[in-house]
C-alpha cells in the first residue's frame, strides 16, 4: 500500500514537473533556446500568488489568476526586452547567458522585495482529499488537483498546438523558421505567444509546487526549474508529449528513489537515469531523430 | 604563413605579459598594504577562477560543445587532492612537496574522469550534450555529499550512510563527513602558486590550440563531417580536449580545496551555479579568445566586491550588467549601432562562430 501511495505522490510532483517542462520545450521548440529564466518565472508566479492571498486578502482562484497574469506579463517582457534583440545573434550560447543573467536578476529583485527567510504558502486547495481501502490509502486534495491540472493542461495545450490557427503557425515556426515568414506568418508574435503561454504555466506550477511544499523563497524555482529542463530532454526536447511523459517520470523516479534507496542520492539516480536514456536514445524518448545532411 | 605564426606568437605573449603584470602589480600592492584583507583573501579564488574559465574555453571555444558541469571535475580534483593532503600530512611535511604531490594526484583523478565522462557523453551532441554534463555534475557533487571515509589503524574504511556506519577502531579519524566535507586541509595554496597555475594553464591551452592536434579539434568543431572525411579521429580528438579541460579543472579544484580550512561541496561553489558562472565568464569573454577569458573571469569576480558598498544591490547590479553586456556585444542591433557611431567594431570577426 504504501508503494501506491509513493507512486501517487510522484505522479504529482512529475504534474508539476511536467507543466514547467511544457513551458521549456515549447520555448525550445519555437525559438531554439534554453531558457534557463523558466524557474524564477515560477517563483514570482508563487509570490504573486502568496502577496494577492496574504497582503490583499484574495481568494485563492483570484490569487492564481493574478499570477498568471503577472508571469504573462513578465515572460512577454523577459522575451521582448532581453531575447529578441538576439534572436540572430551568431551564436545560440549568447542567448543562453543571457538567459542567465536574467535569471540571477529575477532571484535578486525577489530577494530584494520578499528577503531571503523562507515564506510559508497558504493552502490554495481546501478540499482534504479521500481516503481508500479502509483509511490506508490517503491521497491529499493537493495530490489531486495537481494531478488534474496537468492533464487538463496537457489536453488543452495538444488542442491548441494543432487545431487552432496560432497552434498550426507555433509548429510551422517550429519545422522552419524562414519558410513559415514567407507564408505571412508573424514569427515574432508567435514567440511572443509561446513565452506567453510557458510562463502562464509556470504561474500554475509555481501555485501547485508550493501548495505541495509550502516554503517559498527566492531560489525556490530553482532546482525544480533544473529538474524539468531534465525532464524535457528525457522525453524529448521539443515534443509536449515527451515533456509530458519525461515530467511523470521524473517524479516518479524522484519520490521511488527517495523512498527506497537513499533520500540524498535521490538527485544523483534521478540524473544518471536520464544519461542512461539519453546514450541509448540520444534525442530523448520521443525526440525526432534529425537526419544529418552533407 | 609564418607571417601569421609571428602575429599569433606576439598575440600569445601579451597575454602572457598581461598576467604576469597584474600579478607583479598585485603582489607590489598588497606588500604596500594598499589592498584590503579581503581583496587579497580573493587573489587565491581568482586564480581559480581564470583557470577554471580558461580550460572551459577549450572545451566551448576550441571543441565547441557545451559544457555545463565543468565544476563537476574541479569537484574531483578538490576532493582527492584534500584527501591526499590530508592523509599525508604527517607523512611529508615539507608543504611544497605535499602540495605539488596532491596537485598530480587531484590532476590525475579529475583526468580520469575526463575520460570516463568523456567516452559516453561525447556521442551526444548540442544541447543533448550539455545536459548531459550537467547531469554528471551534479551526481559527482551528490555522491561527494553522501560520502564518509574514515582511517584507523586497520586502514580505510568507506560508509555511504553517515559515520557511524564506517565502523571504525577506537583510533580512527574522519577524513571525509559526508556534507560535511574535509576539514583541516593545510593551506598550501598561495597567490604565487595561483600565478603559477595559470601560467601553466595558458602554456598548455595556448599550445594545444596552435598545435597539429588543436588544428585537428577546430576542424572538428568547424565542421566535424569534413574533418572526417579528411581522416581526422573525431573521437580521439574530442576526448583529448575534453580530458585536457578536466584535468586543467582538477588542478583548479587543487587550488580551490588549499585555500580553505573546510572544504563542503555545495550548489554554489561545485554545483550547476559554479558551471554557470565559469560558463559566463567564457562567453562574456568572447567564445574562443583566451585572453577573453582571463579578463571576464577577472572582471567579474572583481565586480562584486567592488560593488561590496552597494550591499543588497550588488548581485542586482551584476544581473543587470550581466545582460547589458551580452546585448551590447551581441545583439546584430546593437553591432550596427556601434558600427555607425563608434568605429572600433570593424576589424572585429564574429569570434563567437
Amino acid at each position: 500500500m504504501s508503494f501506491i501511495s509513493y507512486l501517487i505522490n510522484g505522479l504529482s510532483l512529475g504534474s508539476v514537473y511536467a507543466i514547467i517542462a511544457l513551458g521549456y520545450t515549447m520555448v525550445y521548440g519555437i525559438a531554439k533556446m534554453l531558457n534557463f529564466a523558466h524557474g524564477d518565472v515560477i517563483m514570482i508566479g508563487a509570490y504573486a500568488a502568496l502577496i494577492s492571498m496574504t497582503q490583499a486578502g484574495l481568494s485563492p482562484v483570484i490569487a492564481i489568476l493574478i499570477a498568471v497574469v503577472v508571469c504573462t506579463v513578465l515572460g512577454m517582457a523577459i522575451e521582448r526586452i532581453a531575447y529578441r534583440p538576439l534572436s540572430k545573434a551568431s551564436s545560440t550560447l549568447v542567448v543562453l547567458i543571457t538567459a542567465i543573467g536574467v535569471s540571477y536578476l529575477l532571484q535578486n529583485v525577489a530577494l530584494l522585495i520578499f528577503g531571503a527567510n523562507a515564506q510559508t504558502f497558504p493552502t490554495v486547495i481546501q478540499w482534504k482529499g479521500v481516503s481508500l481501502a479502509g483509511g490506508r490509502l490517503n491521497i491529499s486534495g493537493e495530490t489531486i488537483v495537481t494531478i488534474a491540472v496537468c492533464l487538463i493542461i496537457m489536453a488543452a495545450l495538444i488542442t491548441f498546438v494543432q487545431k487552432t490557427k496560432s497552434g498550426q503557425a507555433m509548429r510551422a515556426v517550429s519545422e522552419d523558421r524562414g519558410a513559415a515568414q514567407l507564408m505571412g506568418i508573424n514569427v515574432n508574435g508567435t514567440i511572443a505567444l509561446t513565452f506567453a503561454i510557458g510562463s502562464a504555466l509556470a504561474a500554475i506550477a509555481g501555485v501547485l509546487l508550493c501548495s505541495t511544499y509550502p516554503s517559498l523563497t527566492p531560489y525556490t524555482g530553482a532546482m525544480p526549474g533544473i529538474k524539468a529542463f531534465v525532464a524535457a530532454v528525457f522525453g524529448g526536447i521539443g515534443s509536449i508529449p515527451g515533456a509530458f511523459i519525461g515530467g511523470i517520470l521524473l517524479g516518479i523516479i524522484e519520490i521511488i528513489s527517495k523512498a527506497y534507496i537513499s533520500s540524498q542520492m535521490a538527485d544523483a539516480i534521478v540524473f544518471a537515469v536520464l544519461i542512461i536514456v539519453l546514450l541509448v536514445k540520444p534525442t530523448g524518448l520521443l525526440g525526432k531523430k534529425i537526419q544529418e545532411k552533407v | 604563413m609564418l607571417k601569421k605564426m609571428k602575429k599569433n606568437t606576439k598575440n600569445n605573449l601579451i597575454t602572457y605579459a598581461m598576467v604576469t603584470a597584474a600579478f607583479i602589480i598585485m603582489q607590489l600592492l598588497i606588500s604596500v598594504g594598499a589592498v584590503s584583507s579581503l581583496l587579497e583573501g580573493l587573489m587565491v579564488p581568482l586564480c581559480t577562477y581564470i583557470v577554471l574559465a580558461v580550460s572551459l574555453n577549450l572545451v566551448v571555444g576550441i571543441l565547441g560543445e557545451l559544457s555545463l558541469g565543468h565544476a563537476g571535475f574541479m569537484c574531483v580534483g578538490a576532493f582527492s587532492s584534500a584527501f591526499f593532503s590530508k592523509c599525508m600530512r604527517d607523512v611529508i611535511t615539507a608543504a611544497p612537496l605535499r602540495f605539488f604531490l596532491a596537485m598530480l594526484v587531484g590532476i590525475a583523478v579529475a583526468a580520469v574522469f575526463g575520460v570516463l565522462i568523456g567516452i559516453p557523453v561525447l556521442r551526444l551532441k548540442g544541447d543533448y550534450l550539455a545536459i548531459v554534463t550537467l547531469a554528471f555534475g551534479e551526481i559527482i557533487k551528490n555522491l561527494v555529499n553522501v560520502l564518509y571515509i574514515g582511517k584507523d589503524s586497520e586502514g580505510f574504511h568507506f560508509s555511504t550512510k553517515d559515520v557511524m556506519a564506517l565502523d571504525m577502531a577506537p583510533d580512527g579519524t574522519v577524513i571525509v563527513n559526508g556534507p560535511q566535507g574535509i576539514t583541516g586541509t593545510p593551506k598550501d595554496a598561495t597567490f604565487f602558486i595561483g600565478f603559477l597555475l595559470i601560467l601553466l594553464t595558458l602554456f598548455i591551452v595556448i599550445n594545444l590550440t596552435n598545435s597539429r592536434d588543436g588544428r585537428a579539434i577546430m576542424a572538428i568543431r568547424d565542421n566535424r563531417i569534413a574533418a572526417e572525411s579528411v581522416g581526422i579521429n573525431v573521437t580521439k580528438y574530442k576526448l583529448m580536449a575534453f580530458t585536457v579541460s578536466a584535468a586543467l579543472a582538477g588542478a583548479a579544484g587543487v587550488l580551490y580545496a588549499h585555500n580553505l580550512s573546510t572544504l563542503t561541496a555545495n550548489t554554489n561553489n561545485f554545483g550547476y551555479n559554479m558551471s554557470i558562472t565559469i560558463l559566463v565568464f567564457v562567453v562574456l569573454g568572447g567564445i574562443g579568445s583566451i585572453r577573453g577569458s582571463v579578463i571576464a573571469a577577472v572582471v567579474l569576480t572583481l565586480l562584486p566586491e567592488v560593488l561590496r558598498g552597494l550591499s543588497d544591490y550588488r548581485m542586482l547590479i551584476y544581473a543587470v550588467v550581466l545582460i547589458v553586456m551580452m546585448i551590447f556585444n551581441w545583439a546584430p542591433g546593437a553591432i550596427a549601432w556601434r558600427e555607425k557611431y563608434f568605429h572600433f567594431g570593424k576589424n572585429k570577426r564574429g569570434a563567437g562562430k
